[in-house]
């Protein structure tokens, strides 16, 4: 630490006492200063900046009567309901077509819906790894920063994978919505759509959920 | 001892960190946004973003764009004044151009919320921005946000346990205003997904 230079007051006709090399400063007081300052600064800075996840809807028409039509078959219905709770069940819900599908119980862990639309997507996978394959073993060539974007093409002309409707419930959060759009990310699924829940979806829910007893409501005309 | 060196580092590291600081606004609610696999970053300018709370508030933030000599904010909210018939000072407009962070105020209240000079009556007057069917203006602030800057790109900073028919409400009023290209604002998770506890 710095020093504090006291001047030695001797007896008259003593020798002042000299000063050698630099002056001192007491620097204590600033560097105090300077690392309240740094440490004030390392805690409010935020490096990592927060991320975005894109999202593109279709146009919404106006005269639009008729929804697309959609194969039945490849058509995954995902039921988002209350308590992180997610329902799926395949094809379509039909009034007229009794009986109409059972709501399978699944979460959002890497065994529940993870596995349902992995296995769904098996052939897009296949077909990308034999790509890769065929890159490696010298079949196909093309340059290599053009692999990507192959790869992309095949994600995108892909008419195999599965057609993912995400409904949910009103009591669904925000997390669920996210996560569930976060799992067709890390599963490839090109094609999905955030969709309006149906009154037959409702009551099928609340029938999984053990609210109800029947999917349309007891004292309803339908 | 000789303390040369450590000011001298002591001197670096500060301004390493002061010019690397970048002071993020005050939200007007805490917002704990979920989590994705997404690695896209978040655009620095040209954007509005709507955040949902968790009690269904709704608040709305719009930039400068990318030079504040654009002052688009004060554009903006002369406009959507003038459509509500509100009318805004000189002084006010360039507060309000230099307030950063997001607002949930009607905008009848806008005015007395700009000069407001306590942070707490602000705090109390966010009470969300109206949405619903006889009193729209967020889909009247979107409009206007997309009419002074057309390259303005949307952002959703939603909290987790937003519930989705607020979620719903809002992108209902988006893509009834043509957005329909969107970013949820989430933050970056390992890649192996965690199960939900």
């Amino acid at each position: 630490m710095a020093e504090i230079v006291q001047e030695e007051k001797s007896e008259k006709g003593g020798k002042k006492k000299k000063h050698h090399g630099s002056a001192h400063v007491d620097m204590t007081p600033m560097v105090d200063l300077m690392a309240l300052l740094i440490t004030f600064f390392m805690l409010t800075t935020a490096f990592s900046k927060p991320k975005v996840m894109e999202i593109v809807l279709p146009e919404k028409k106006k005269d639009q009567t008729e929804a697309p039509k959609i194969a039945a078959s490849r058509t995954l219905n995902i039921i988002l309901g209350p308590d992180d709770k997610v329902y799926w069940y395949p094809g379509n819900a039909d009034p007229t077509k009794l009986p109409l599908p059972v709501l399978q119980l699944t979460d959002f862990s890497d065994e529940g819906v993870r596995t349902i639309l992995l296995d769904r997507n098996i052939a897009l996978f296949k077909k990308i790894d034999q790509f890769n394959d065929d890159i490696k073993t010298g079949k196909i060539e093309i340059p290599h920063d053009s692999v990507p974007e192959m790869i992309r093409r095949l994600k995108r002309d892909d008419d195999t994978g599965p057609i993912v409707l995400i409904k949910a419930d009103k009591r669904a959060t925000y997390k669920n919505v996210v996560d569930i759009i976060d799992e067709m990310a890390i599963c490839g699924i090109a094609r999905y759509a955030l969709v309006d829940i149906n009154y037959l979806e409702e009551g099928m829910l609340k029938v999984a959920l053990g609210e109800a007893t029947s999917v349309l409501p007891e004292n309803g005309n339908k | 001892m000789d303390m040369t060196p450590m000011v001298d580092l002591f001197s670096l590291l500060l301004t390493f960190f002061m010019l690397t600081t970048t002071f993020r606004p005050q939200e007007p609610v805490p917002v704990d946004t979920p989590f994705s696999i997404s690695e896209k970053p978040t655009p620095d300018n040209n954007i509005m973003t709507l955040v949902i709370s968790k009690d269904k508030g709704v608040y709305f933030n719009f930039d400068n764009g990318s030079d504040t000599s654009f002052h688009f904010r004060s554009k903006i909210l002369e406009q959507m004044g003038a459509h509500y018939n509100v009318k805004f000072t000189p002084e006010q407009l360039q507060k309000f151009e230099k307030y950063n962070a997001s607002f949930g105020v009607p905008i009848q209240k806008v005015g007395e919320f700009i000069d407001a000079k306590d942070p707490n009556d602000r705090t109390a007057m966010q009470t969300g921005i109206p949405l619903d069917s006889a009193d729209n203006q967020l889909a009247n602030w979107i409009l206007y946000a997309r009419t002074v800057n057309p390259n303005i790109k949307t952002l959703i900073k939603g909290d987790g346990q937003a519930e989705y028919p607020i979620v719903k409400k809002v992108l209902d009023i988006l893509q009834d205003k043509n957005v329909n290209r969107y970013n949820l604002i989430t933050n970056l998770e390992a890649v192996v997904v965690k199960k939900t506890e």
